[in-house]
């Protein structure tokens, strides 16, 4: 009965499996001098997503490999890797989207300091976002009892860069950043952006100022890679090009 | 409890010549797509077009101080324009250093004498210098 339900199963073209290669760029800083490409052929479903293989791999084939993620479902933002040569959130590229006669290139994201594996030390990027000061910063007080009053209209402005989860998919995809790891990143301006044009916030000043540096908004060359890489659908380059605007005009 | 430190990179205020770059490209550029369609439609197509450049028409139009402002500042505009955009690739391209200050240097000087040549070039401009050759000037020079 058992066996006859798996042959039913593997007949069945909607659930039928492939044999996926995955070429992943290793790195182990106790071994290697230099990162290699290693191959690994993992069985799996249209339906899977490049995470799954990941685990598949490091729980079947090879428990060395090292990787971050934690939800697992595009919200934490802890596995952006460069996928065929894109940046993408790992656990949300379904195999079924990418080309599987092909190998199917897995690296960690460029532009940060390689750790192991597909992990990067992300304090440079951090660092940049902590610098924009990106929390409310508000000289009033509510009425007691009340809250901060806000119009639709008014949250609406930056409603867009309010969905980052930092992930650095855009800063790692921006050629700016690449050869400068000074420029302030796609991901720091879409969170200072965040507050810049909230109507509550009393800051936007002082967030202008720090973006209005040599290494701020002006190294922004509108090559659109940061839209493009964004797991969240932000549209990063028309953030910084409202930063630009409200630099220019002196106030949001 | 310590307060913590978010800015750790020195703030410059005042002046930023990087904004005041990235504004000229904008206007510069607007100014040019004029100034360069009309400089060809002016050169190609108006009577006799391409035909009619020789000498002679290049110094008939110097005569006249509209089109010796006209080419002056096109090739102002351009030439910083052009300038410019590489001194942003080399920042790009380059890391701080000897290398990027060596091709930084290159550029600026690069744009400073064509600027100033051109510049001396078109105001300066005399088809028929007194004094000269009857051989060596053109035929229009009617002495």
């Amino acid at each position: 009965m058992s066996t006859a339900t798996l042959e039913a199963q593997s007949t069945d073209a909607a659930i039928q499996s492939f044999t996926v290669t995955f070429l992943i760029r290793r790195f182990d800083p106790d071994v290697d001098t230099e990162p290699r490409w290693q191959d690994f052929d993992v069985e799996m479903y249209a339906t899977d997503r490049v995470l799954d293989a990941l685990h598949k791999i490091k729980w079947e084939q090879d428990g060395s490999l090292t990787f971050r993620r934690s939800c697992a479902h595009g919200i934490c933002g802890s596995d952006a890797m460069r996928i065929n040569g894109r940046n993408r959130l790992a656990c949300k590229t379904l195999i079924k989207d990418l080309d599987i006669s092909k190998p199917i290139y897995v690296e960690a994201i460029k532009g940060l300091p390689l750790e192991k594996d597909l992990i990067v030390d992300m304090e440079p990027f951090f660092a940049s976002f902590r610098e924009v000061q990106p929390f409310l910063v508000a000289n009033s007080k509510p009425e007691a009892g009340k809250e901060r009053v806000q119009s639709v209209a008014e949250r609406a402005i930056f409603d867009d860069t309010t969905k980052c989860i930092l992930c650095a998919a855009c800063t790692s995809s921006c050629p700016v950043f690449w050869t400068d790891g000074q420029y302030f990143g796609p991901a720091a301006i879409v969170n200072a952006h965040r507050f810049i044009f909230d109507s509550r916030d009393d800051n936007a000043q002082t967030r202008l100022d720090i973006l209005n540096d040599k290494e701020g908004v002006w190294r922004c060359r509108t090559t659109f890679n940061c839209t493009e890489a964004c797991p969240r659908g932000i549209e990063v380059t028309k953030a910084i090009a409202e930063v630009k605007q409200a630099v220019m005009r002196g106030k949001p | 409890m310590t307060a913590i430190e978010f800015s750790d990179r020195p703030r410059r205020r005042g002046v930023n010549l990087e904004k005041w770059g990235w504004i000229y490209m904008r206007a510069s550029g607007v100014v040019l797509i004029v100034l360069i369609f009309g400089h060809l439609f002016m050169n190609l197509m108006v009577g006799d077009g391409v035909k009619a450049i020789d000498f002679g028409f290049v110094g008939g139009k110097w005569a006249d101080p509209f089109w010796q402002w006209w080419d002056v500042l096109m090739l102002w505009l351009a030439l910083i324009h052009g300038a410019n955009g590489m001194r942003t690739i080399v920042n790009d391209y380059t890391n701080p250093g000897l290398v990027q200050k060596v091709l930084k240097g290159a550029l600026f000087a690069a744009a400073a004498v064509l600027i100033i040549l051109g510049t001396l070039v078109v105001f300066t401009f005399e088809p028929c210098p007194v004094g000269a050759p009857a051989d060596l000037l053109p035929s229009f020079c009617a002495a």
